[in-house]
């Protein structure tokens, strides 16, 4: 039973969340570091440039890499105060068992005893339930390396069909999106095509505080000319100066897509030539529209008629433009109609795979992008290959060096596996990169789930609130103690580099997991003695795929500021933009720019649906949930970093002033919110800045703080990406503080 | 070494998105490190996200220095307000009170008036300061003018501030309209007006 060997705060106590602040060898002006280490941010998918200052084997500080080409030194908060997160008091430094009698629950272990009990719970769970009785959680913020090793360790060591990972939470809408449409899942163009776009487009993306760094590119558009128009619930710091804002109804999307279409068509702004050469499927995608009249878009969207229609107008006749959108249209549970629906104007319109003319989704993750390729969800193999397709298998088997009938079919995604934990199918988990009880949805559920577990090992460098719940914690390795190979938002390949050892006993991750393949008996193919090797047969694995790496090395990332994939041959530079005219695919073999065998695009019909809990007059409003800029996904690193924590302590949550009112609520009260499945009680930011009809609330935060107590499990029945940004909720003004607040700190 | 003429530093406002990537990055500095000198305010969050980096001005005739009575504060060579000296400030707070920017900090812990020295460590040794160096939005810019002048097309530098009857020139920049090309920029107007929502509408339909 894999319940909380203690109270929760008792584990807080001797396990954190503490702030590290600046102090020390890190407060020494006089200081000259030994050696400045380029890397890169260990946060989100925009994978900035930095510089560490390294001293005596310790992260001392960063100093600005002003000649990494997609930031020039530029840096966001979490950026700058990432080094703190080094040398950290909550460092895990040993392997470490459940032990209720222990000072937090938990008491150091010999390291190899700690492997022998995993192995030892690895065969007795599958010999007694079935291979796929054990499953592995990974992660997007793990190296290429270690995400393709995770995707073999539970293929062929574990032989487990059930591995997925948190990008499950993140990217997965796009991606099925575009490869509906596209038959490749990347950005479609480097950053650079932004600053010269006439128009920008940009759709339930809070780029200020989510990419903070592609604001400069938006803005540098701006001076050259562009519109912007900006759709959110809320104004964010992005659409407070655009040309047009779009205060959308939360999960109406496709609806709003659709009308534009509709106009598009009425006015004959398409690019028919384009769409008669390059695309399929428009007919079908235009007659969908047909009913999406501008009143009736308007009603279901909630913008007026007169904004609607200009926006259509400014995107039907620019002549060059670049669409960009995030998880405020992914994360529904229609979240790939969403996203058909974007692309559908950008393929009307032509103007994709040339200069100047983009789209892209805003990747979230630090290897959103390479974390996806290479074989950790669920249903992939590397090379962004497909499991149940018999030639994909095929290849990979024979570089694996297995027989086919010995490679599981497809698992399910992150939530199943959950829901396969509480139903007893799945009895023992591997999870490393990933906070589940504070990241997935409905966590109260999740919580229940995990305490069902017979076995739980969790790989960490700080003990994050799932791996609370584990039987066996395993020190892992923290972004600056390793290296490797991330692919960042544009679809760019850089290299993560080394700066300090691993302290104490802790490992690096991809050590560890070849441990427990040796330990189990299944070492063949998990003897690797570097980050490169892995890298190296990771190239070999992705060759004639769709993501191919295989003419990437170490030294032509450093040599180019890193490469873009596809990229077949060492003496091919790249490829920063897809879908140029006469560009070669090992798709579509000449027959045109796009990855299907005939060369073209497809238009997809993109239905629109309501959010799956609308609301009603018992749950009156709309929640919506999204981060901010001094915080990043779960927390496990930024709540322990001081002066992230002191920027912007703990969630509020945040309402129009004519919903306050209604409720006698000012800035700074106690507000409970309730949805069907758990409540939480915040301090109120009363603004005119978002819809009268939604609330929002960031979901950094673990236990009672936690937004994702709130939050709903449907999820899109392509993607699986759960429905973070609509669900029904109501409010009360709360008389006093609640009971827990004065228990822990803000970040805790 | 003096920073260089040829380097400026242009503050945008229109741009700043609030990150306070520049609050972080100022503690980083190495002439006062742990201590962030910069200022970034919400104007009035209840109606607008726009907030205002303020950085030390280095005005040519510094009213920090004029009302100092220890002379703590000096203005170097290259226009560079410095922060007091620490043998000469007596922490008698005219500096802060006096500056029309609200500039500089008094630092109780030291009994010592600092300020943003255009990261002194940094320019004068041919870097850019931490906060212009790291600005995702480039709200703040260190550069030359061509390079203002050719990357922002929609705004001009401007460096005089009136405040009621006195009026400040500064050795930092800030951007407004290119159109509008005021004289001045008058600061104690704006201090009356209301806030306004932005410069956009929440035009929502609502059921």
């Amino acid at each position: 039973m894999a319940t909380l060997p203690v109270d929760r705060r008792s584990i807080v106590e001797q396990f954190g969340p503490h702030r590290a602040e600046m102090s020390g060898i890190r407060l020494d002006p006089g200081v000259e570091p030994d050696r400045l280490v380029k890397t890169h941010c260990c946060f989100c998918g925009q994978q900035c440039g930095i510089q560490l200052k390294v001293k005596d084997d310790q992260v001392i500080g960063f100093e600005p890499w002003l000649e990494f080409p997609f930031n020039r030194g530029m840096l966001c908060p979490k950026g700058v105060k990432r080094y703190l997160q080094a040398s950290h008091p909550d460092r895990l430094l040993h392997a470490m068992q459940r032990d209720p009698s222990a000072p937090g629950g938990f008491r150091a272990m010999e390291y190899d005893a700690a492997i022998t009990r995993v192995a030892d719970a690895i065969r007795r769970i599958q010999s007694e339930h079935g291979p796929d009785a054990f499953a592995v959680l990974t992660g997007a913020s793990l190296t290429t390396e270690k995400a393709y090793l995770m995707g073999k360790f539970a293929r062929v060591a574990l032989r487990t069909a059930n591995i997925d990972y948190n990008g499950r939470l993140c990217m997965v809408s796009a991606a099925a999106g575009n490869k509906k449409a596209f038959g490749i899942d990347r950005a479609a163009n480097p950053w650079s095509d932004i600053p010269r776009a006439e128009l920008v487009w940009i759709s339930g993306a809070n780029v200020a505080e989510c990419a903070p760094i592609t604001t400069d590119y938006v803005w540098q558009a701006r001076e050259n000319g562009a519109r912007i128009i900006v759709v959110d619930p809320r104004i964010t710091p992005i659409a407070r100066t655009c040309d047009l804002f779009l205060p959308v109804k939360p999960g109406r999307d496709a609806a709003l897509f659709a009308g534009v279409l509709h106009l598009m068509i009425e006015h004959d702004w398409l690019d028919h030539d384009f769409i008669e050469k390059h695309t399929v499927g428009f007919d079908a995608v235009a007659q969908s529209v047909n009913e999406w009249t501008p009143a009736r878009t308007a009603e279901v969207t909630g913008i007026t008629e007169s904004s609607l229609r200009r926006a259509a107008e400014w995107w039907g006749t620019a002549q060059t433009s670049f669409l960009l959108h995030a998880r405020g249209i992914e994360h529904h549970a229609h979240g790939v109609q969403n996203v058909l629906g974007a692309i559908n104007i950008v393929l009307a319109s032509g103007r994709i795979g040339r200069d100047n003319c983009g789209y892209a989704t805003i990747t979230g993750q630090g290897n959103g992008q390479g974390g996806r390729e290479h074989g950790q969800k669920c249903d992939q193999l590397p090379g962004a290959r497909d499991i149940v397709n018999p030639e994909h298998r095929a290849h990979i088997c024979k570089i694996w060096g297995i027989e086919e009938r010995d490679l599981p079919q497809a698992g399910v995604d992150a939530y199943e596996i959950v829901r396969k934990i509480d139903r007893g199918e799945i009895r023992g988990l591997l999870s490393i990169c990933f906070n589940p009880k504070v990241s997935l949805p409905d966590n109260n559920f999740v919580t229940r789930a995990l305490e069902k577990l017979d076995f739980y090992v969790a790989i960490d460098f700080f003990l994050n609130e799932t791996s609370q719940h584990a039987d066996i914690v395993l020190p892992g390795s923290l972004h600056e103690e390793d290296e490797g190979t991330v692919t960042q938002i544009e679809g760019r390949v850089i290299k993560i580099n080394k700066a300090v050892a691993c302290p104490g006993e802790a490992r690096q991750d991809w050590l560890i997991i070849q441990d427990i393949a040796a330990a189990i008996g299944r070492d063949r193919g998990f003897t690797f003695s570097s980050p490169r090797e892995i890298f190296d047969e990771l190239r070999v694995a992705s060759k004639g795929g769709v993501a191919d790496y295989s003419g990437i090395t170490y030294e032509k990332i450093e040599r180019q500021f890193g490469v873009f994939w596809p990229c077949p041959s060492e003496d091919h530079p790249g490829t920063p933009r897809l879908f140029e005219p006469g560009s070669w695919n090992p798709v579509a073999r000449g027959a045109g720019p796009f990855y299907f065998p005939d060369g073209k695009a497809r238009f997809n019909v993109a239905e629109y649906r309501p959010p799956v809990e609308d609301t009603d007059e018992h749950y009156p409003l709309m929640l919506t949930t999204g981060r901010v800029v001094s915080q990043f996904l779960s927390g496990t690193q930024t709540r322990r970093i001081g002066p992230l924590v002191e920027q912007y302590p703990e969630p509020r949550i945040e309402l129009h002033p004519r919903l306050a009112d209604q409720h006698g609520i000012a800035t700074g009260d106690w507000v409970t919110v309730e949805s069907r499945r758990g409540d939480s009680t915040l301090r109120a930011l009363v603004v005119t800045t978002i819809r009268p009809d939604t609330v929002f609330i960031p979901y950094h935060w673990a236990g009672r703080r936690s937004a994702n107590q709130l939050t709903i499990s449907a999820q899109d029945p392509i993607s699986k990406i759960p429905e973070y940004k609509a669900c029904a909720v109501r409010i009360r003004k709360a008389d006093e503080p609640p009971d827990w607040e004065s228990q822990f700190e803000p970040q805790q | 070494m003096p920073v260089p003429d040829h380097l400026e530093f242009f503050i945008d406002p229109n741009r700043c998105i609030g990150c306070q990537a520049c609050v972080q990055a100022c503690s980083e500095c190495d002439t006062h490190r742990g201590h962030s000198m910069i200022h970034l305010e919400y104007v009035e969050r209840s109606a607008s996200t726009q907030t205002t980096p303020v950085v030390c001005m280095h005005c040519h005739s510094p009213t920090c220095a004029e009302v100092c009575p220890a002379d703590a504060i000096k203005r170097t060579g290259d226009g560079v307000v410095q922060s007091a000296r620490k043998p000469r400030c007596i922490a008698c707070n005219n500096c802060v009170l006096a500056c029309p920017f609200g500039v500089p900090k008094m630092k109780s812990e030291f009994d010592l008036m600092m300020k943003c020295d255009m990261c002194y460590d940094r320019t004068s040794t041919g870097r850019k300061p931490m906060c212009a160096t790291v600005c995702p939005s480039q709200a703040l810019f260190f550069g030359t003018r061509e390079e203002i002048e050719q990357l922002r097309t929609r705004s001009a530098p401007i460096n005089r501030f009136r405040f009621g009857d006195q009026v400040v020139t500064t050795k930092v920049n800030m951007m407004a309209p290119r159109a509008a090309r005021p004289e001045y920029i008058d600061v104690a107007a704006a201090m009356q007006e209301d806030a306004r929502g932005g410069d956009i509408m929440l035009n929502v339909l609502m059921a």
